[in-house]
């Protein structure tokens, strides 16, 4: 089995009074498929947040490819190869899909050419007809898509995909799914935090469950599916006869 | 280099030509102390949008910056009768360092709170010159400017002459910014910080450098105004109107490309410039604030974003 890639210990986060994450603990090995799940308010977002570095956690520590990164800017994590999509897609806007692929691209900087990496990467996930329109003339299946091509442009190790099928019709999902599944048989481990039970059970090999900002549940999609408080926190209690 | 590059440059060259040859050619010095100030609006517009346009950072404050240069210099020429080449280069040093002030502020507030807080910075420095005695304080400062070279013909045609060569090289500073990937991570980080920090842009670096060139090019701007007008004043230097102005242009033009603030600081100082002539001086604040009006509601994306809307429905 790989070492982790990815480690949070005793993760914590609270907003005010509010506490909306942990503690939590656990770990992520390289090329794993990991689903997370959870009701709204679980604390996905906000795990999301603290390990892509855009919000900084106010206890605990994240490790990241054998580096402790607790206190790494989001840039630099995301230069190191931890890369992530927004639930709502935030498109650089007033650029060509293209320029959004370039922007990742120039900041890395080792002098390939970036035009043609940039279209191949439009290419493996079928954008590249849209190269030359602004950003914001997409639709939502290619929004998300664009999403998924700006993340994949450092060769990332981890890939955090928040919601990525979110409001996609079933052909759309399934496009969107064959894409991370190129991804993870490339090597890449990818969290994929979902609503679309079905996806997940597909595509996870291990998964997470929030509630409260707790992990109240961890195995196999199957185990996790099954777990009594898993139901409860999905489906409430069974009403008594 | 690219064939559009090499457009520019010629285009850059033709410009300076234009400019010296015309200094030659037209006698009348009052041609050059009009388009004196239609230059440095050029210069004064795209250094704006370095940091307005591109990074989308609304800097209300330009005229701290402007101001901060045309005392400066005016200190240095006072001081030790300083050569001009100097005075612009020492008026840089000072708008890059309170552009990157200016830039921390970033750190803390965005949006409107950014752009009030820009006016805070004009509000301080005017009040500072104020109270300095050796600058003139409120009366302002009379100096008597060196000599120009003598191929430059008269004293007014000598700093339109440097002037057009600080405007050529700012709006080619820009350009080059917006087509790098300085200009590419500006303009995402304008789209989205949060994205584009996850799409591992330095952000705050680049708004500091942003702030920094933006800064810089905006004082530099005021560096040859003592040269120009042998009188300063707090009131005019720090102007808010000179400030309106300044953002007013991009917004006419279009901020998102290096054209759009030409384009606007051209049409606007000339045609204020044309008023002043035949109407009335007052009448240019009026104008700007109608054509703001106008502009905002019917271009938001300025001439050029009007232009390109019209091709693409041309093209549908």
């Amino acid at each position: 089995m790989s070492e982790p890639v990815l480690a949070v210990r005793d993760l914590t986060k609270s907003f005010g009074a509010l506490r909306a994450l942990g503690p939590v603990s656990f770990a992520l090995r390289g090329g794993e498929r990991l689903g997370l799940i959870g009701p709204n308010g679980s604390g996905k977002t906000t795990l999301i947040n603290c390990l892509s570095g855009t919000l900084r956690a106010d206890d605990g520590r994240i490790w990241f490819a054998g580096r402790d990164v607790t206190n790494v800017l989001a840039f630099k994590r995301a230069r190191m190869g931890l890369a992530r999509s927004f639930q709502i897609p935030k498109p650089f806007v007033g650029m060509t899909v293209l320029e959004n692929v370039l922007v990742p691209l120039d900041q890395i900087g080792d002098g390939s050419d970036h035009e043609a990496r940039a279209m191949a990467i439009l290419r493996s996930v079928r954008l590249d007809a849209r190269a030359g329109d602004d950003a914001k003339r997409l639709s939502h299946l290619e929004l998300r898509k664009l999403e998924l091509a700006r993340a994949l442009v450092g060769a990332p190790k981890v890939l955090i995909a928040d919601e990525a099928m979110a409001g996609l019709s079933e052909p759309e999902i399934d496009e969107i799914l064959a894409i991370l599944q190129r991804l993870s048989e490339a090597g890449v481990a990818v969290i994929m935090v979902e609503h679309i039970m079905h996806a997940v059970m597909r595509f996870s090999q291990r998964v997470i469950c929030f509630e409260t900002g707790q992990l109240i549940a961890e195995g196999t999609p199957q185990e996790v599916a099954e777990d009594p408080l898993v139901q409860k926190v999905y489906f409430g209690e069974p009403a008594r006869h | 280099m690219k064939r559009q590059d090499v457009a520019f440059a010629a285009g850059a060259i033709v410009v300076l030509l234009m400019g010296f040859g015309a200094v030659h050619a037209v006698a009348n010095p009052y041609f050059f102390f009009a388009g004196y100030v239609i230059v440095q609006y050029v210069v004064l517009a795209t250094a704006w949008n370095i940091l307005g346009g591109y990074a989308g950072y609304i800097n209300f404050g330009p005229a701290a910056l402007y101001g901060a240069g045309v005392y400066t210099s005016a200190l240095l020429l006072k001081a030790f009768g300083a050569p001009l080449v100097v005075n612009i280069v020492a008026a840089g040093l000072v708008g890059m360092v309170l552009g990157l002030m200016m830039g921390y502020l970033t750190l803390r507030v965005q949006g409107v709170y950014f752009a009030i807080a820009t006016i805070a910075l004009v509000i301080m420095l005017e009040t500072v010159v104020h109270n300095i005695e050796y600058l003139g304080g409120a009366r302002g400062l009379a100096l008597i400017a060196p000599e120009p070279p003598a191929w430059a013909v008269g004293r007014t045609q000598f700093v339109f002459l440097v002037l057009l060569a600080i405007a050529v090289m700012s709006v080619a500073l820009a350009r080059w910014i917006e087509r790098s990937w300085i200009g590419r991570g500006l303009r995402a980080l304008r789209a989205s910080e949060e994205a584009a920090e996850c799409a591992g842009v330095a952000t705050l670096r680049l708004k500091l450098a942003a702030c920094a060139v933006s800064g810089a090019l905006l004082a530099v701007a005021g560096a040859p105004y003592i040269y120009y007008a042998s009188y300063i004043d707090p009131g005019s230097a720090f102007s808010l109107t000179l400030g309106l102005n300044t953002i007013a242009m991009p917004l006419i033009g279009g901020t998102r490309s290096w054209a759009g603030p030409v384009i606007g600081a051209l049409l606007l100082a000339s045609v204020q410039q044309a008023a002043t002539v035949t109407i009335s001086s007052e009448l240019n604040v009026l104008m700007v604030g109608l054509a703001l009006i106008v502009f905002i509601a019917a271009a938001p994306d300025g001439l050029i974003g009007l232009a390109e809307r019209l091709r693409r429905k041309m093209h549908a």
